[in-house]
């Protein structure tokens, strides 16, 4: 690497604000939060999070980046899009939200065993498999996504309600073995390669 | 009414026998008494729904969304895509912005397109709509209401929009605070909407039902807690998972808070297939998990 890739990299090697810029969904977005906690307010789920998200922005500028990335704040989104509907200078923070947990999955520093991060594993393997949502293998993956003997009781505890979905025909058992699919599952399996591909190479490189 | 005719998205859970089976049944209904004709888009795939950037980042995420794009145009040309399910059209419309405004996105998506033969250009893709703007901009409520036969009289509803279908984007002309169609379609189809529903776009947890059940209980008990403080005889929402999240787990709910909740939780389209004189099974009453029996009694 020349001397001057070198320089350009410790100059931002404590720059979490520039990094976030490049390499975060939306995240050119962060410096125009001035601070009023609208979207706190606004937040359905204002008892579970750790940081609002006008701290999270904060502590970007404060360079707080493991503190950012490792939080399970922005795993408590439930896109529900109020923050973005009230926001006063208009950032998009549920997208932005959904970047920084990205990201930090990305990183590597996304909360172990935290269920949301667990789960879009789950889901988004669904979609690359079959092209769409298999609900009832989504359903069982996420009873036993915490183990054997716990995914028994969590079965047991929701048996009522697949049997209420099987009567009602909101549910397919076969779909276990099978189930609806797209035909071109090759190619959304080698589109989605593509796409993950094309990303990798343009995360910017900051830090350590 | 001239036949109108759309490019469809049904979205994964509007599948047969899948968990919005009731919906998508109800909605054929809905659609034949008003002459509406989806066209349903060849090999269509997820959205990724809200959950998905989880899994998958930004540019597989949004690749999703612009196969069905690229796919509907390459099918049916220009014609406006329709989706029933929210979570399909914003995601959708999501991608299309993004396509449309960010050129390094719209580089990686046009790379991961290109591994199928599929491409889409900013400012050339069909555009992606929501049922219910269908209903309220291509048919208009006034002639919604001139076609009941069956009015739906004495039965009290609250109108449940929730988060989706009125945010970010929402039915134009409407606010994000208090929209107002649902309530309109509630009454244009005879039956009475309640007025002033506290919870009317408050959030139902979304897939945060699934990982989170504790957090997303809460949430959902305060939205039937509202219903029944207005003397409603059930909820009607425009979203699937609204749907099955406030439907679904009331006995869940009932054990942890202690309630009583017995809150039959139906779709707009079921509404709109009785007030039209279709039966309950074509409205697809069996497929609610509380059975919404003052509507059961409306049936023709």
């Amino acid at each position: 690497m020349s001397e001057m890739n070198q320089a350009m990299i410790e100059k931002y090697r404590s720059n979490f604000l520039q990094e976030v810029e490049a390499n975060v969904e939306e995240g050119h977005w962060v410096k125009m939060c001035m601070q009023c906690g609208v979207c706190s307010g606004s937040c359905p789920m204002e008892n579970n999070w750790d940081h609002p998200p006008q701290e999270l922005f904060m502590m970007i500028r404060a360079n707080k980046r493991d503190e950012v990335l490792s939080s399970s704040s922005m795993w408590m989104c439930t896109s529900c899009y109020n923050c973005i509907a009230r926001c006063p200078r208009g950032l998009p923070i549920t997208h932005i939200m959904h970047g920084l947990a990205s990201y930090g999955k990305r990183m590597g520093l996304a909360p172990k065993e935290q269920p949301t991060v667990k789960f879009g594993d789950i889901f988004w393997k669904s979609i690359v498999e079959n092209g769409r949502v298999n609900e009832l293998k989504i359903g069982v993956g996420l009873y036993f996504m915490n183990g054997f003997v716990q995914g028994i009781k969590n079965a047991l505890a929701g048996k009522e309600l697949g049997l209420a979905m099987m009567k009602t025909k909101r549910m397919n058992p076969m779909e276990y073995f099978g189930g609806h699919k797209c035909k071109d599952r090759s190619g959304i399996a080698k589109m989605l390669a593509k796409a993950a591909e094309f990303e990798a190479e343009h995360v910017a490189k900051f830090g350590k | 009414m001239a036949k109108k005719e759309y490019s469809f998205y049904p979205g994964c859970s509007s599948q047969s026998k899948a968990s919005a089976d009731n919906f998508m049944r109800s909605a054929n209904a809905m659609c034949d008494a008003l002459d509406i004709q989806l066209n349903e888009i060849d090999d269509w795939n997820c959205c990724g729904a809200s959950i998905g950037y989880a899994g998958g980042s930004e540019i597989p995420r949004l690749s999703l969304s612009a196969r069905n794009i690229a796919l509907s145009k390459q099918q049916q040309g220009d014609k406006d895509i329709v989706a029933p399910c929210a979570a399909c059209w914003i995601a959708t419309r999501e991608a299309e912005d993004r396509v449309n405004e960010n050129a390094h996105v719209r580089e990686g998506i046009n790379a991961a397109l290109g591994e199928i033969g599929l491409k889409v250009e900013p400012n050339q893709m069909p555009k992606t709509r929501h049922m219910v703007e269908v209903l309220m901009e291509d048919i208009g409520i006034d002639a919604i209401a001139k076609g009941v036969t069956n009015p739906l009289e004495g039965v009290k509803i609250a109108g449940y929009v929730g988060c989706q279908t009125n945010r970010p984007f929402g039915i134009a002309g409407e606010s994000f605070e208090n929209p107002q169609y649902l309530d309109q379609m509630i009454e244009a189809c005879g039956a009475e909407a309640l007025n002033r529903y506290e919870k009317k776009v408050s959030c139902c947890s979304g897939a945060l039902m699934f990982s989170e059940p504790q957090k997303g209980q809460a949430l959902v008990k305060d939205i039937i807690e509202a219903a029944y403080d207005g003397g409603a005889d059930m909820i009607v929402t425009p979203c699937q998972l609204c749907q099955m999240n406030v439907e679904s787990y009331q006995r869940d709910i009932n054990k942890t808070f202690k309630t009583k909740f017995e809150m039959p939780v139906v779709y707009y389209s079921q509404l709109i297939a009785l007030a039209y004189g279709k039966s309950a099974s074509e409205a697809a009453l069996d497929g609610q998990i509380i059975r919404a029996k003052k509507l059961e009694e409306k049936a023709k």
